[in-house]
């Protein structure tokens, strides 16, 4: 299990993108892949123009190139797999390579937006969008222990593999059930303890 | 099985983000209306727990491995809507913060994992266990739910692909409904490996989930939007309305009206008697592989459970 992809890059936070705002940067990347989606291939101008935009944001935004092309690797193993199956299997009334152009533009622009805007930012521009307070609440609480949880499941499988070797497959699964048991009833634990601690300052 | 953008049409995306604006809704507002406010921080770390054991390996047969997909288990646990807002969030900050799926395919995932898999799989497990009865059964219908959901969630999701014209419904339905018949197994397995192990360490919390979803209105509600579904995904594909007008036109003898229109589609022609026969052995195979899995759901239960399952009590 490597965590390594969780990581988002903040390291220029003071470039023109980052310091644009939230809701201009998110309406505007919402425009891009909504017309990136629905534009037919011929709309070559569209293309263009939104690979001339991205092209010159990236330089702004002053992110690595290198981290930008690995991201971009490990997110489109879907894309990959169909372009694959549909390479080897030419139907006439479809084109993989508009379907493969158009989602790595617009897995280009998330990529883009999600490592240059605070989380903070997009729950504002949420709430501003009326998104249901609860679904808000939940999405904060998850992106707030989200790492938590992961680096606790990380330390529970080290505890395990250093405490046990693996004689069978059936014990290999059962342990790592046993696992993220544990991590579920860690996880509401945990949320018990918040109720509390949100009580306690005055929450509702 | 998450859809990246691109892969669906503005239609289709427009039909999915209807229909799962619809269903988190009325998931929130039975949540609201339901749970205490004591659970309200658990949705969240619900979410992260799920996102966190989504990222656990588990080995699959020649090498590969394979993760929980988890809306079964999660509805198993905490009660069908509750899993929806749990798995709608998971997918909004895999969408917005890791880029994994797409943000216009964004309703078609939360219909495929977070609605189909989650609701579908309480409406399988809830009367199984009900039937089966005790930790046992829960463990038997949660083993058997879990490899439904997640088929019948790859099955919508092959339908959506066929309906925006990216893969083909010949190539995506055996290769998605194939592969996850065989995903299925390990989602099984390991929901009903994690059910038992919480049922064991901490057994009042699984206690009171199935008091839930008595209100009618919710139920309704989820059935409605699952057969819509089902109706718009995946039946137009496998009952093939045009073949069933041109068995009706030669049988009325006019089909000599169309042949201009005919000449341009020879293949749609020759596929009648094979189509009708192939989804009617599909539909048989899906029946018999179905009744194999709860078999072996029913041996797994029995094995894994001890007849006198240990009273949550004293173990």
């Amino acid at each position: 299990m490597s965590t390594d992809w969780l990581n988002h890059h903040h390291g220029h936070a003071h470039s023109p993108v980052h310091r644009m705002p939230a809701v201009l940067k998110l309406g505007a990347a919402l425009a891009i892949i909504i017309g990136t989606v629905i534009a037919p291939l011929q709309w070559t101008g569209w293309f263009v123009g939104v690979g001339a935009v991205l092209g010159i944001s990236i330089l702004l935004s002053r992110l690595p190139l290198i981290f930008l092309l690995k991201r971009l690797l490990v997110l489109s193993p879907f894309v990959l797999g169909v372009t694959l199956v549909n390479a080897f299997q030419p139907s006439a009334r479809f084109q993989w390579q508009a379907v493969a152009l158009k989602s790595g533009l617009c897995l280009l622009t998330v990529i883009l937006v999600s490592n240059t805007t605070p989380f903070g930012q997009i729950l504002r521009v949420l709430k501003l969008v009326r998104v249901p307070m609860l679904l808000i609440t939940t999405i904060a609480l998850m992106h707030r222990y989200l790492f938590v949880l992961v680096d606790e499941a990380e330390r529970m499988r080290r505890a395990r593999l250093s405490r046990t070797f693996v004689p069978s497959r059936g014990f290999h699964w059962r342990s790592l059930a046993t696992v993220v048991g544990q991590l579920f009833i860690r996880a509401s634990e945990r949320a018990e303890r918040i109720y509390d601690a949100m009580c306690a300052r005055g929450w509702k | 099985m998450h859809i990246p953008d691109g892969f669906i049409d503005g239609k289709t995306a427009l039909v999915t983000g209807a229909l799962s604006a619809t269903g988190v809704a009325l998931a929130l507002r039975r949540v609201k209306r339901e749970l205490p406010p004591r659970k309200i921080p658990l949705l969240g770390l619900a979410a992260a727990f799920l996102f966190a054991a989504q990222m656990v390996n588990f080995p699959v047969a020649g090498g590969t491995s394979g993760h929980l997909i988890g809306g079964a288990l999660v509805a198993a646990l905490l009660g069908p809507s509750a899993a929806v807002v749990v798995v709608t969030t998971v997918l909004i900050v895999q969408c917005f913060l890791f880029a994994d799926g797409g943000v216009t395919a964004l309703g078609a995932n939360i219909f495929n994992m977070a609605i189909i898999n989650s609701v579908g799989g309480y409406i399988i497990y809830q009367p199984i266990s009900r039937w089966l009865g005790g930790i046992r059964g829960r463990v038997t219908a949660l083993a058997f739910a879990g490899w439904c959901a997640a088929v019948i969630a790859a099955i919508a999701c092959a339908g959506q692909l066929a309906w925006s014209g990216t893969v083909d419904w010949s190539v995506g339905f055996p290769a998605m409904a194939g592969t996850h018949m065989l995903i299925g197994i390990g989602e099984g397995l390991i929901s009903a490996l994690v059910f038992l192990a919480i049922s064991r360490t901490r057994p009042e919390m699984i206690a009171d989930t199935s008091e839930q979803s008595r209100r009618g209105m919710g139920v309704i509600g989820y059935g409605l939007l699952l057969s819509l579904g089902v109706a718009i995904f995946i039946a137009p594909f496998t009952c093939r309305w045009p073949d069933g007008l041109e068995h009706v036109a030669t049988k009325l003898g006019f089909e000599h009206k169309a042949t201009p229109s005919l000449i341009h589609a020879p293949v749609a022609d020759y596929r009648i008697p094979g189509m009708t026969w192939a989804v009617g052995a599909t539909a048989i195979a899906g029946v018999l592989g179905s009744l194999i899995v709860f078999a072996f759901a029913f041996l797994l239960g029995r094995m894994l459970v001890p007849k006198k399952a240990p009273e949550p009590a004293n173990s």
